[in-house]
């Protein structure tokens, strides 16, 4: 199973911690799993243009391979002027319209305040269900205050976040084997 | 109709581009050799793909794929078929980017099957080029020659070409615009954004005819439909999936556009073109086909498609025609009392589909489906 966590915002330093802690937690609890993390901080992006994804070069064509390669996706959000970072839209602009197809996408997010709690639900979950993911219920949302200079300090963050990991992972391969057991009954 | 789609309040908005007024709009049914006696035209394309065998990794060279090419317009012409019309697209895995060269040579190793393109990417081509190229097409095969002009669906060959993507739909109106002028006028006088004018030039050689046959490729959206119709130009519809009831919608955009505009729906060829595969049965046609179709879009387009979409192409309300043939000529029939259009293309081979089963789908085309498709949609047959 491949599986990517997108960190999708090119500022700030908490959607990181999340993912960093996210991996350490992927890697613990099935280290056969091929994980990569995507910063969007790290990579020189351009703005989607229209055209095939396959056509993109640079790291805006690196990232737009790597996810549309990947059985599940984790993305990480701040919350930006109560929506997700124009850095993560553009990813998503990068994508064909059924670019999660077969994938299983779960989220997590970052804010300052609990009054964006459902800022994903609203803003993020429609483009992961219009492009076709099977999107991991719920999301694991993160304040300030559960962070420490870079840590996770709260426990109820990390045992929801372990329950996101082991979700993503079931779910990924749930589908796969529904799939796998489908498409064997085309017979072609 | 989408918000897209909605046609200009007057006629007079609408661009002439037809390089006529509608009162001398000319009967392209007459012009591009329509009989309805003889019942809908049978014609047969392929993208010019250059892809590997997805059973065995295994490719031709790019030589022997372009002979290929000739070869599959050869075959069609001796299974009695229409219209032979091959692709260009300037990216990796294929290997007809110099489409006009190669029907060239398709124009020399037939005659009397009728050639063209499917389509050319008017968008990055000089219109006097294109215009020049296939009017010498034209008077290799002696008149056997069509245009069919493009948009472009991929970006790459903007930069390739040296075209702004931001240019995308002006740089097509205009082009498709001047090349209507050059084909319906012997000097021209021309201003635009994207070529220097010309001033009471002649573009030579003229075609065999009075004119060049052009038509205007159309995705399945309406809107392009419209430009189609308000411009009083013939249609070719690509059809990539989907059901024949969804695309009638279009039909009906073009026509009613056309008549908007004042021209003569019932003047208007319509072709359309889709996904073609014929086998013993529908499930053998379904596995016959799959492996190339999914491999093929994994590697041009980046991602396969599911099991899932594809088995309901053989479905009888899928646009797709794939299927027994007798499956097939109920499809055709059904998709010709829907549309009633003039030509069906078939795409009989990508994915790197091997020589000799291309060859046996025109075969299959040719001893069994033509004789019933023409026997069915001949006019004498409708009355």
């Amino acid at each position: 199973m491949k599986m990517i966590l997108l960190s999708g915002s090119n500022v700030g330093t908490k959607t990181r911690a999340v993912i960093d802690h996210l991996a350490e937690a992927v890697a613990s609890y099935d280290p056969t799993i091929e994980l990569s993390v995507i910063d969007l901080a790290e990579a020189d992006m351009v703005f989607a243009d229209g055209r095939n994804f396959t056509e993109y070069t640079g790291d805006a064509g690196r990232v737009a391979r790597e996810l549309m390669d990947a059985d599940a996706i984790i993305i990480g959000t701040p919350i930006f002027q109560a929506s997700i970072p124009a850095a993560l839209k553009n990813v998503f602009d990068l994508l064909p319209i059924s670019a999660f197809l077969d994938k299983v996408v779960g989220v997590i997010a970052t804010a300052g305040s609990s009054k964006h709690y459902l800022i994903p639900a609203q803003h993020l979950l429609p483009i992961l269900t219009y492009m076709k993911a099977q999107v991991v219920q719920p999301y694991v949302f993160i304040e300030e205050s559960d962070l420490h200079r870079g840590e996770i300090v709260s426990h109820d963050v990390v045992q929801r976040l372990d329950r996101l990991v082991e979700d993503t992972v079931v779910l990924t391969r749930t589908f796969a084997s529904i799939r796998e057991e489908r498409d064997a009954a085309y017979g072609f | 109709m989408s918000e897209s789609a909605q046609l200009p309040t007057t006629p007079s908005q609408h661009s002439g581009t037809a390089g006529s007024q509608p009162s001398q709009q000319p009967n392209y049914m007459q012009e591009f050799g329509f009989d309805r006696g003889q019942g809908l035209q049978f014609g047969i394309y392929s993208l010019g793909d250059h892809l590997p065998d997805p059973h065995d990794g295994s490719r031709v060279d790019a030589g022997q794929r372009i002979h290929e090419f000739i070869g599959y317009a050869q075959a069609a012409e001796d299974a009695g078929l229409d219209f032979f019309s091959l692709g260009e697209s300037h990216q990796e895995f294929f290997a007809s980017q110099a489409h006009a060269v190669i029907l060239g040579a398709i124009a020399q190793a037939t005659d009397t099957i009728r050639i063209g393109s499917s389509s050319t990417i008017l968008s990055t081509s000089d219109p006097v080029r294109v215009f020049e190229n296939f009017a010498t097409i034209d008077l290799i095969s002696g008149g056997r020659a069509e245009l069919v002009a493009g948009r472009a669906s991929r970006i790459g060959l903007f930069e390739l070409l040296g075209y702004d993507l931001r240019d995308y739909e002006e740089l097509y109106e205009e082009k498709l615009d001047l090349l209507l002028q050059i084909n319906r006028e012997k000097q021209v006088t021309w201003s635009g954004q994207f070529r220097t004018p010309l001033n009471d030039a002649e573009v030579l050689p003229r075609p065999t005819g009075q004119a060049l046959r052009i038509w205007r490729a159309v995705g399945g959206a309406p809107a392009s439909a419209v430009k189609a119709g308000l411009a009083g130009v013939p249609m070719v519809m690509a059809h990539l999936g989907g059901t024949t009831s969804v695309f009638k919608g279009t039909v009906d955009a073009y026509r009613r556009a056309a008549a908007h505009a004042g021209f003569d729906p019932a003047t208007l060829p319509i072709a359309t073109a889709g996904f073609f595969h014929a086998a013993e049965t529908s499930q053998q046609a379904l596995a016959g086909m799959y492996p190339h179709i999914n491999e093929g879009m994994k590697r041009t387009n980046g991602q396969g498609m599911p099991k899932q979409h594809f088995a309901q192409s053989v479905h009888p309300a899928s646009i797709a025609n794939i299927g027994s043939p007798q499956q097939i000529i109920e499809k055709i029939l059904h998709q010709h009392e829907v549309f009633g259009h003039q030509r069906y293309l078939a795409q009989i081979d990508f994915g790197g589909m091997p020589y000799a089963e291309v060859m046996k789908q025109i075969e299959i085309i040719g001893t069994e489906i033509l004789p019933s498709v023409k026997k069915y949609t001949a006019e004498e047959a409708i009355r």
